[in-house]
């Protein structure tokens, strides 16, 4: 079964999360086909931006519950172990791929989806955890005080309501709103906008992005020194530079 | 190819664990190599410090189990490698090690043996020695305590954990994170900074931090005292001085 779908085109990998049925929720296969596919993403240098989505009515609704039945009478769950194991790997592997990652979130993302959509970029979202007497995982508790202030993550998932695509965008938690019929076709343009642009230079700046979260000022201004060093060895730079200067359109190359 | 390759720039002398297909594993040739250069660089009055350097992936993973393997009791205890590491950390010129990933067993210690370590961000330290049922024999147990203080370097020493570039820097095994592209060039920075001052001055200094480990306080102060005493006879202290007080560039001879 084809859990995760694939689809290259233009330097664009397209991964759909494909359990349609079940709001594409994860279980265990589901991760590891989508690690096989991040894999692929980081190796392959043709790739220059990933785009994430869900099949059918649903981004994803997180961990499938049906997965994670709790006899009442044996002993608890080590649930640290699936995070240790798939969702914590996965974040950090989206968070250090050194390419932009766009979600294009076309349904419900509840849970660990939600955390997911925002660990990438007519919708809606569910910090769903604390209704099971659970804790956000996959970075949810890293993220949303951070892309929706400390007063709005605590409310978020502290009570786990539902809260709306628009409502999420003037949190600034979301880039930009869309049309559900106008969401695949603005995701896709975005998304071949970032693959023909200087990846190695957009990679760096995600890094450098990240590191601010935990850096002083000046520990950044240092991390920006070398990020740009890096930067102004990279093809791409001369290109831009040369495009710049005799008036025509860059062709980057992402190196 | 050599595999370790020799490159000199100016008054630094720059060491390239160059087994890549080993993953830079130590054998006793490789470390006969390094004893010998450096050897060699000591009585070279026209080399002031040094960098060992393995490449952007990989520092060096461990010693050459294969050889390590043959050896039974008899041939463990007539073995050449003590006096391998002897030499090697006999150098009496600043010694930096500059790693990128792995740096483990062996490799770590090699980067223990050395007076400052520049990391790469995705460097890896550790001594994995006890999940092959045996336990560091090169240093491990005695200068990672020193560093990083008893109940980490026990963690990792029983456990056989290894800790990243982060952690080690907090914990004082490591001086300096960069980018992994920039890292030997880094080193190669803080060598060249070293290699600016007065030979003596650095060998003198050196001395003095190197026995602070082998003495008590005040012994360690006394002999501080007679290496200072020592300097004020050499010719490069007053061309120090003189510089100085002249707002000038010092030149140094060496004597």
């Amino acid at each position: 079964m084809e859990f995760i779908v694939t689809h290259v085109e233009q330097g664009v990998m397209t991964l759909t999360l494909n359990r349609p049925d079940r709001l594409n929720s994860f279980n265990d296969e589901m991760h590891r086909q989508l690690a096989a596919s991040l894999t692929q993403a980081e190796r392959d240098d043709t790739i220059r931006c990933l785009l994430l989505t869900g099949a059918g009515r649903g981004f994803c609704a997180g961990q499938d519950l049906n997965d994670r039945n709790v006899d009442p009478n044996g002993a608890p769950p080590d649930l640290g172990m699936s995070v240790e194991n798939f969702y914590n790997p996965l974040v950090r592997r989206l968070a250090r791929l050194p390419k932009p990652v766009i979600a294009a979130v076309n349904g419900v993302a509840a849970g660990a989806g939600a955390t997911l959509a925002l660990g990438c970029g007519s919708a809606s979202f569910v910090m769903a955890f604390s209704k099971l007497g659970l804790v956000p995982d996959c970075g949810g508790t890293w993220w949303l005080p951070r892309v929706a202030g400390h007063a709005r993550a605590m409310g978020l998932a502290l009570l786990g309501d539902k809260l709306s695509a628009e409502q999420a965008h003037a949190w600034g938690m979301i880039w930009q709103v869309v049309d559900d019929e106008k969401l695949s076709a603005a995701a896709q343009e975005l998304a071949m906008h970032l693959a023909t642009q200087p990846t190695f230079g957009l990679g760096l700046i995600k890094q450098a992005i990240h590191a601010a979260e935990n850096n002083t000022l000046d520990a950044q201004l240092d991390l920006e020194r070398d990020y740009q060093r890096l930067a102004g060895r990279s093809d791409d730079y001369r290109e831009g530079v040369s495009a710049f200067l005799a008036k025509r359109k860059p062709q980057f190359t992402g190196r | 190819m050599s595999e370790l390759i020799q490159t000199r720039h100016g008054r630094v002398l720059q060491l390239t664990l160059n087994r890549p297909a080993a993953r830079n594993a130590l054998n006793n040739d490789l470390l006969l190599q390094i004893a010998q250069a450096l050897e060699s660089a000591a009585t070279d009055s026209a080399v002031s410090a040094c960098v060992i350097y393995g490449n952007e992936r990989c520092f060096a993973a461990g010693a050459d189990l294969n050889e390590m393997a043959q050896k039974d009791l008899p041939a463990t205890l007539n073995d050449i490698r003590p006096q391998l590491w002897g030499r090697i950390n006999a150098f009496n010129k600043p010694l930096i090690a500059a790693v990128n990933g792995y740096a483990l067993g062996a490799g770590c210690e090699l980067a223990l043996l050395c007076d400052v370590v520049i990391a790469g961000d995705n460097a890896r330290f550790g001594l994995p020695e006890i999940t092959l049922g045996i336990m560091p024999g090169a240093g491990g147990t005695q200068r990672l305590i020193r560093c990083v203080g008893k109940s980490l370097a026990s963690k990792m020493i029983l456990t056989g954990e290894s800790i990243g570039a982060r952690e080690a820097r907090e914990a004082g095994l490591v001086s300096d994170i960069c980018p992994p592209a920039l890292t030997l060039e880094y080193g190669l920075g803080q060598a060249q900074k070293m290699a600016r001052h007065a030979p003596l001055a650095l060998q003198a200094a050196k001395q003095a931090l190197r026995q602070s480990q082998e003495m008590a306080l005040q012994t360690g102060l006394a002999q501080e005292r007679q290496l200072f005493a020592m300097l004020a006879a050499t010719d490069d202290r007053r061309e120090g001085i003189d510089a100085f007080l002249q707002k000038r560039t010092p030149d140094f001879k060496g004597r």
